[in-house]
């Protein structure tokens, strides 16, 4: 499965903490001598370049190498980085920052409000054609669909450099999260020089320039990346650990091998093997929720089949499946069963009640499924025939064996259809499919990451499901001081129309080394630096 | 032979072109694109991305301008994924490593295989004999991808004696050369051993027998060099498979090695990359073929060329 996280944080008020910088090491704690870190990557990391990384693992690199203009601390709140706060005019559409003057690039150079203007423009200019473009369009930056599509100059961009400390954005409509999303490596600074002597090449080491709390000191492509403290970092001083290593390894259960023969501090645990390993290392083993929903997609578009246009047939397959056994059977890694689309650790999202999920058991869920399957007019001599198609993993496919056993018990017969990822991606998008497997990650701690996908307009609404009033609940929520009960209210639609099955939300499950400190525990979205790190002597 | 040798790399050319365009047009053929991803990217920026690739031209002119940059800058484009990268790059990382274990493991399955092979055949039915059969039928069962994980359990989880992947050295070398050897090793033993049992009862041998030479001779020098015929032509495609088979290898054992770019390309549709890696396979496997058909002429004398 590949993930695409943009950005992660918890919605917060504008005052931000100024305190939390760096390693916070509490007094009394012996330091081991050993200050390295290293952590896992799945894949190699397609690119280092911030503006044209669009992988989860790149950020985790890049939110070392590089720093944007806010950070997050461990309970996911923003955190100054290059920036030391900002105000925002009258009607929410000019942001000014005020960046530190202490901010210093690698090569020794300050870290100016022209480098940020610089990376945004890149993001967006049509010549550098990056894939992350629309990300400049989702944060509402003045001009930026125009930019992208060539239709203006990537100086007309909303973003201006006032004097080397101040920089100033304008944004077309007001987005109460819009501090949260520059903690996102594609809004990171990248120097001009560098970029320009060197092309493509300048992420090679040796070559690249970042202004993060470290260095790259070498990419073996599918091998790993080091990376070692830099010194002219503003914050060196509270920087702990001295170097960091990420080592690629394509298969988790090696990388698990790996870890408890004490190659590295920090891997994936493989789905089923946490109940087994958190008994054997309780002080290793760790769950936390993850910002991503796990649902069946339905088409209920012109291509999809005729049943699923039915309503009932919609409920009564989502009421059929017993999400408890796929959550403490086949995952067992602290997941946690849906009923609805935003993910329950979404920061001020509650969930709205929901009968069906809140009062019913599985036998009575069954039940009703059943009569909802009579009434519209399928039955033991009337099966109803679906294709349910998944990605290659392990994981999903163990899902869809149970799943479609479940669904069976209310007589609809699904064959499996397993494709490999960019096949199964190409033909959800093109709408060849009944129903399919599908997870989205969301962009930031805010329930409107999920919520926004099922309008009409997103985009990403594969399974064709419009809805007006849905569109307008969503619109509205843009204007609201308070959106939650609009956000509720939009998951009951969700609920009564079920255009998607929601099948578990997310949890982070991972082997962590006791003597690693610092790692966030409360953060949606795991965004981790290596600055906050340390190893204490054991 | 030199004019042989001339005509057979002559063909080699139209050969290579022929495998450019074929698995160019597969690729194109199969759905998704470099630039699928499960956030569909918006038309603009998709535009903006097939112009900067030279997606937007017409297939024919992509094969043209591809094969254009080839022959005259040796140039196989920019990696469609990997994008701070080009294909040259990312083969001339990878490349080397694959062909150092890939070349130690080949020397090593020879050696030992024939040897085995030898020695099984030369004491056959002996205890020797049984032995070498049954390891080397043990050894073929156990596919690498089996053998990959066994070997990282022991080595390095067990006995910590060896780094459970990465490329950093020669300690790093000794797992995916174990792991990806054995299987060949025990392919060469059984053919070599069975040829050899069948060289044994020719009459030639019979001959140096007869004229009362000392049996080493009559093994090392007139038995093993027939012997070894069907050997050398498993050798050209097993070593091709042996680069091209790598990819259990790199993943088991994060080399870093080309095999795993080879599968990765495919999937992610990274076409530059998939048809820089299936042009240097193929360049191998021609070649390979023509050191084995050349290796036939000295080894019997009655080919021609």
């Amino acid at each position: 499965m590949q993930m695409t996280r943009m950005l992660a944080t918890t919605a917060m008020a504008l005052g931000l903490a100024a305190t939390a910088q760096a390693a916070t090491v509490p007094a009394g704690t012996t330091l081991a001598d050993d200050q390295t870190y290293t952590f896992w990557l799945l894949d190699a990391i397609k690119s280092m370049d911030p503006q044209i990384n669009t992988d989860v693992e790149g950020s985790d690199v890049l939110r070392n190498l590089f720093e944007g203009l806010y950070n997050e601390d461990g309970n996911g709140e923003l955190v100054p980085g290059v920036a030391l706060d900002h105000t925002v005019s009258d009607g929410g559409l000019t942001y000014t920052f005020n960046l530190r003057d202490d901010a210093q690039w690698s090569d020794g150079t300050p870290v100016t409000a022209n480098d940020f203007v610089y990376g945004w423009q890149r993001l967006a200019d049509p010549a550098n054609a990056s894939e992350y473009a629309w990300y400049m369009e989702l944060m509402q930056v003045a001009n930026a669909p125009q930019v992208v599509a060539g239709e203006m100059p990537v100086d007309q961009l909303g973003i201006r450099a006032v004097d080397d400390t101040t920089l100033e954005v304008t944004i077309t409509t007001p987005l109460p999260y819009f501090p949260q999303m520059l903690v996102h490596a594609s809004t990171f600074p990248v120097k001009q020089s560098v970029v320009e002597e060197f092309g493509d090449n300048w992420t090679q080491a040796g070559n690249l320039v970042g202004n993060g709390a470290y260095t790259l000191v070498e990419h073996q492509l599918g091998e790993r990346v080091m990376m070692e403290k830099n010194d002219t970092y503003w914050d060196a001083e509270n920087t702990v650990i001295a170097q960091l290593t990420a080592l690629t390894i394509n298969d988790s259960n090696q990388a698990l091998t790996r870890y408890l023969a004490g190659e590295l501090d920090r891997v994936d645990i493989p789905a089923g093997q946490y109940p087994r390993l958190a008994e054997e290392y309780p002080d290793q083993a760790k769950s936390t929720p993850y910002n991503c929903s796990y649902i069946y997609m339905l088409n209920v578009g012109e291509k999809g089949p005729e049943a699923l246009k039915d309503v009932r047939v919609r409920q009564a397959m989502a009421y059929a499946v017993d999400r408890d056994i796929i959550v403490d059977r086949i995952l067992q890694g602290g997941q946690r069963p849906a009923y609805n689309w935003t993910h329950w650790a979404i920061s001020d999202f509650e969930r709205p009640a929901l009968p069906w999920a809140d009062e019913m058991d599985q036998a009575q869920r069954i039940e009703a499924a059943t009569a909802l399957m009579t009434e519209a007019g399928y039955g033991p001599d009337n099966p109803l025939d679906l294709r349910l198609q998944y990605n290659t993993s392990d994981d999903h496919e163990k899902i869809a064996i149970a799943a479609s056993q479940m669904l069976k018990a209310i007589g609809i017969n699904i064959t499996l259809d397993n494709y490999e990822w960019t096949i199964h991606t190409d033909r959800l998008q093109n709408q060849d499919f009944d129903m399919a497997r599908y997870a989205w990650c969301g962009d930031y701690n805010e329930a409107s990451t999920y919520l926004d996908l099922m309008t009409s307009y997103s985009g990403h609404n594969n399974g064709e499901w419009f809805n007006d009033e849905y569109d307008q609940v969503m619109a509205d929520s843009k204007q609201a001081e308070d959106p939650q009960p609009l956000y509720q209210q939009a998951e009951g639609i969700l609920a009564a129309e079920m255009p998607i099955i929601p099948i578990y939300h997310y949890a982070n499950v991972d082997m962590i080394s006791a003597d690693i400190q610092g790692l966030p525990d409360n953060n949606v979205n795991n965004t981790w630096y290596g600055k906050d790190l340390y190893r204490v002597a054991q | 032979m030199f004019t042989y040798s001339l005509k057979r790399l002559a063909i080699a050319i139209p050969t290579l072109l022929v495998l450019i365009v074929v698995s160019f047009m597969l690729m194109h053929a199969a759905p998704g694109g470099p630039f699928t991803s499960e956030r569909e990217i918006p038309p603009d920026v998709l535009a903006n991305l097939n112009a900067k690739y030279g997606l937007d031209q017409p297939l024919w002119r992509q094969i043209l301008s591809y094969v254009w940059g080839i022959v005259t800058q040796f140039d196989f484009g920019p990696s469609f994924v990997y994008k701070d990268r080009t294909v040259n790059q990312i083969i001339a990382q990878g490349f080397p490593i694959t062909l150092t274990y890939g070349l130690i493991s080949f020397a090593l399955a020879v050696i030992v295989g024939v040897s085995l092979g030898v020695a099984a055949a030369v004491r056959h039915n002996t205890w020797l004999d049984y032995i070498a059969v049954g390891t080397s039928i043990g050894a073929q069962v156990l596919p690498n991808f089996v053998m990959a994980p066994i070997l990282v359990l022991v080595f390095t989880l067990w006995l910590g004696w060896l780094p459970g992947g990465g490329w950093q050295g020669p300690e790093y070398w000794i797992m995916p050369v174990i792991a990806l050897s054995t299987s060949f090793m025990a392919s060469i033993a059984r053919i070599t051993r069975s040829s050899m049992l069948e060289v044994l009862t020719s009459n030639h041998i019979r001959t140096a027998r007869a004229k009362g030479l000392p049996e080493r001779r009559v093994i090392l020098r007139h038995a093993l060099k027939p012997a070894m015929l069907p050997v050398i032509s498993y050798l050209g495609p097993a070593f091709v498979a042996m680069i091209t088979g790598s990819v259990v290898v790199d993943i088991y054992f994060s080399t870093g090695g080309i095999g795993k770019a080879f599968v990765d390309s495919a999937l992610n549709r990274d076409y530059a990359v998939m048809m820089g890696v299936t042009i240097l396979v193929g360049a191998l496997t021609i070649f390979f073929n023509l050191v084995v058909d050349i290796l036939y002429g000295w080894i019997d004398p009655k080919i021609r060329y």
